[in-house]
């Protein structure tokens, strides 16, 4: 049965035999051009490959200079005695009792006759526009990506997520422009509001660059939720909507929290936006529509001013570690809870 | 567990001894030990997991682009050792080419895939570089069907001239063994009856390795058959006696259709 | 069941508007956005807005020597960038080994200096680029005198080229990432060695998202204003920057001066809205022409891999 398709390999193999003999008899080796000679490839491409492993450090080399940089000019702050008559890190940060006032407060003045260099209301100014920024952002965000993940065509969403990722490619200078000169005005007659500039009006144009951040890793936190997950939920009986509330959103969370987090850390690093809209007076209040300073935008004003070296200019670069250790945290924090959150839904990281 | 075949006079050019591959600390494969003879077709067979496709990729050096892979043994190629502290991959790869289960030319013109191989070998500017083009499209009997559009994209070709494709864009290096994994599977029947006259033609002047799933295939075009089984060589032999006359059972059960 | 079912269509109901009205309103920001800045500011547009210094206190005239510096900053930051941005990229996926340390580090790396605050940037090229490199050459080469340890066209390059390198680094992995394994294994069985791989398969396959890394960083550059601030930008110059020691005119730093400083803000207003429209409009060419590079380099290789 199975000898037919198998008695060819038989007579294959003698002949083989004789072939092997007949063409090494009869082939003459000129017929063949010459076997070419395999070079080694060209000497610089070893000199290349080692240098990409050096150049990759320049990332983390980038990272650690700009800490040791930046906090290097702080350093006056906690060593120099001449920095010192002026501002010390406890002045800084607990309550002064200043001539002229009533009791101790932190007040940020350093322009003045005596300069006072109380961090907390720019502390405060940066959290309040941020607050209202997330409050905003995050809603819109986490809303548009569900519905363009879950809810919008092909042909939309094709439409849709360029549309979003053009918002994003909007500099920064240009929402402070917006806010500026067409919503602090809007808001200020809409809402009555005294004074124009403020943390509200911040923090909403602030939201702006947030939102594009927080819809695109969002969106792509959603799509990649395991069909089997949708599907196992629909077959059970559920609405739409419980499946994507109590289903795919839960599932989707490390990727949502790390949008947050990445938004988190956009707003409180923000420049512009609240250098041209907070309306830049370091005032400590609950209140979200009076103006505020943030940390971010008082180094933009006052670096331009500052004696080089004096401790006003140290102060400004102990800000700005201050930002810098804050954001490296929050993407610290961020990645853990993603890692702790993948864990809790039994995701292989 | 494995011979050596014997009736032949052919020489062994790829001698394998006490071959074993490990992922991390799971052994894949082995221990191995055959001889594969020279300017002949041999066929590894076996059911799917059962390590010939892994044992195949260990005459290359392939194996190494997996993290985790460990190999243990010994492979020489007319003496010389493949896995020595002296050896170097790349000269292992110029002189055992390789062709693979999906076709994966270079998105690049039929003539540019053919010659990449010799370019990377420093003969990019020779005169001789079309004559060698050339020679090595018609060995894979597709010169007559592309010589007119040698410039333009191979990935515009069938599936089954892209493995032809493939096939001499390694011969195009003269390797002296061609190593080739399940070389027709993804392909319709007349391609792979194309490919199976082109391993016939082959064998005159390359040592062919042949790994196929396909028995028929492998009594068709093959000189000599190892069966593979659960990561043990069990038997070699002449393919016409492995299958007429198998010395191990297992090999019989195989091959009668009793698993696999 | 039927109080169920209504339950359902309720909600189904109040997620599909809320959801939908959230995007509408995302849409709409942008569409008052636009139009707002294409209102106030197509007026003054024009060849000659392009092509002509500003004049009268920046009340008239025209922004080039902002588009100049901004062109003359974004081509130095490339020349930084790209390479450096493209052999890490290359490093991490081609050669590094997942598990080690150093390859994590680096990755962490990447990441923070993606969320570090634009203004800490500008502190960084001021503390290291102006006053440690540029003054260190100051003092070896010039005797001390203030030749490239002060702001300048150079350092604002160099400051925008490390803000910038995450975003090409993380394009460039993308690209890789697409090219097929099958590629480089044919090419390593052929016997080339690991790096003629990737210049000669890896590498061409990739450009597309190299490229749309590039239009990207290029797009930060023209727009970013808080790191230039002090390391070369200024508001009136009266030379354009023909050597990497000048100061620069930019667009948005422009944009910033005109809406927060100008004497005469209602005067100024034209000028500024054609500047902003101006800014608008080159970041947007850039963002979709990157969109469309990358959108095209997915489907391809979807295409090419089923």
């Amino acid at each position: 049965m199975k000898s037919d398709s198998l008695a060819k390999p038989q007579v294959h193999l003698q002949q083989r035999e004789l072939q092997d003999k007949v063409i090494a008899a009869s082939r003459p080796a000129a017929a063949a051009p010459a076997k070419h000679v395999r070079q080694p490839p060209p000497s610089w491409h070893i000199f290349a490959e080692g240098s990409l492993r050096i150049v990759a450090m320049s990332a983390i080399a980038a990272v650690i200079l700009i800490f040791a940089f930046v906090a290097k000019e702080a350093l006056p702050l906690l060593f120099s005695g001449s920095v010192h008559k002026e501002v010390t890190l406890r002045t800084m940060w607990t309550a002064q009792q200043w001539p002229g006032y009533d009791a101790a407060d932190h007040i940020w003045q350093p322009v003045s006759d005596i300069p006072k260099y109380g961090i907390w209301p720019l502390i405060f100014g940066t959290v309040k526009v941020s607050i209202v920024a997330m409050l905003v952002a995050v809603p819109l965000g986490v809303g548009a990506a569900v519905y363009v993940s879950q809810y919008a065509s092909r042909r939309m969403r094709e439409i849709i997520k360029p549309t979003i990722e053009l918002l994003a490619g909007v500099p920064s200078v240009v929402l402070g422009f917006f806010a500026l000169m067409v919503m602090a005005s809007w808001l200020q007659s809409w809402l009555g509001l005294e004074s124009r500039l403020n943390a509200l009006v911040a923090g909403i144009a602030l939201s702006f660059a947030i939102i594009p951040l927080i819809f695109t890793i969002s969106e792509e936190a959603l799509g990649a939720v395991p069909r089997s997950y949708v599907e196992a939920s629909t077959a059970l009986g559920a609405a739409r909507w419980q499946t994507i509330v109590r289903v795919l959103v839960p599932a989707a969370s490390p990727g949502i929290a790390a949008a947050v987090a990445l938004g988190l850390g956009r707003a409180v690093g923000e420049t512009m936006v609240v250098l041209m809209a907070s309306g830049n007076a370091a005032i400590t209040s609950l209140s979200f529509v009076e103006s505020v300073r943030t940390l971010s935008a008082t180094i933009a004003a006052e670096l331009a001013e500052v004696v080089f070296g004096g401790p006003h200019y140290t102060v400004l670069f102990y800000l700005g570690t201050v930002l810098f250790i804050t954001t490296f945290g929050i993407n610290l924090l961020g990645d853990y809870a993603i890692v702790r959150m993948k864990k809790s839904l039994g995701v292989s990281s | 567990m494995s011979t050596a075949p014997a009736v032949d006079n052919a020489r062994p050019k790829l001698t394998v001894k006490d071959l074993c591959v490990f992922y991390g600390s799971k052994k894949a494969l082995g221990p191995v030990s055959m001889e594969i003879p020279e300017k002949r077709v041999t066929a590894l067979i076996g059911p799917s997991g059962c390590g010939k496709s892994t044992f195949l990729r260990s005459l290359n050096r392939m194996n190494e682009l997996i993290p985790a892979c460990r190999m243990e043994g010994s492979v020489t190629l007319d003496e010389q050792a493949i896995y020595g502290p002296g050896t170097d991959a790349v000269m292992v790869r110029r002189r055992i080419g390789m062709v693979f289960q999906r076709s994966n030319p270079f998105p690049k013109s039929i003539f540019e895939n053919v010659a990449y191989g010799l370019r990377i070998g420093g003969m990019g500017n020779g005169s001789d570089l079309s004559g060698r083009v050339e020679r090595a499209l018609r060995q894979s009997a597709l010169w007559e069907e592309v010589k007119d559009r040698l410039n333009e994209s191979a990935l515009g070709m069938s599936g089954g001239q892209q493995q032809r494709l493939c096939i001499a864009r390694a011969l195009a290096v003269e390797p002296e063994v061609l190593l080739m994994d399940e070389p027709a599977s993804a392909l319709d029947p007349i391609a792979t009856a194309h490919i199976e006259e082109l391993i016939n033609e082959l064998s005159d002047g390359y040592t062919v390795v042949i790994v196929t799933h396909n028995m028929q295939q492998a009594a068709r075009v093959s000189d000599y058959t190892a069966f593979f089984y659960m990561g043990d060589l069990i038997e070699v032999a002449n393919t016409q006696v492995l299958f007429t006359k198998p010395s191990q059972s297992r090999t019989e059960d195989y091959i009668t259709g009793r698993f696999g | 069941m039927i109080v169920r079912r209504w339950r359902g269509r309720v909600g189904d109901a109040a997620l599909v508007i809320s959801t939908g009205a959230a995007t509408l309103l995302v849409l709409l920001i942008l569409a008052i956005l636009v139009i707002d800045v294409v209102r106030g500011g197509s007026a003054r547009l024009s060849w000659g807005f392009l092509t002509k210094a500003p004049t009268e206190g920046m009340t008239a005239g025209g922004v080039f020597p902002a588009i100049f510096g901004t062109v003359a900053m974004v081509i130095l930051m490339t020349i930084a960038v790209v390479p450096a941005g493209v052999a890490t990229a290359i490093y991490l996926h081609e050669y590094a080994d997942r598990q080690a340390p150093l390859t994590r580090i680096i990755r962490i790396a990447v990441n923070n200096l993606a969320g570090v605050p634009s203004i800490v940037f500008g502190l960084f090229g001021l503390g290291f680029f102006i006053q440690f490199v540029g003054g260190g050459i100051d003092k070896v080469f010039f005797g001390g005198s203030k030749v490239l340890g002060q702001p300048a066209l150079l350092w604002a390059s160099l400051t925008m080229a490390v803000l910038t390198l995450p975003v090409v680094i993380v394009a460039t992995e993308e690209a890789l990432r697409s090219v097929p394994r099958e590629l480089r294994e044919a090419s390593l069985a052929l016997g080339a060695t690991k790096f003629q791989t990737v210049l000669n398969v890896v590498l061409p396959q990739a450009t597309p998202g190299i490229m749309t890394g590039t239009i990207l960083a290029i797009s930060r550059g023209a727009g970013e204003v808080a790191p230039i601030l002090f390391t070369g930008a200024a508001y009136y110059l009266p030379q354009l920057p023909w050597y990497p020691n000048s100061q620069f005119m930019h667009l948005g730093y422009h944009v910033y001066v005109l809406a927060t400083q100008s004497p005469d803000v209602d005067a100024a207003k034209p000028l500024l809205y054609s500047t902003v429209l101006v800014l608008l409009a080159v970041t947007f060419v850039l963002n979709l022409s990157a969109f469309v590079v990358r959108s095209r380099m997915r489907h391809r290789f979807a295409g090419a891999s089923s």
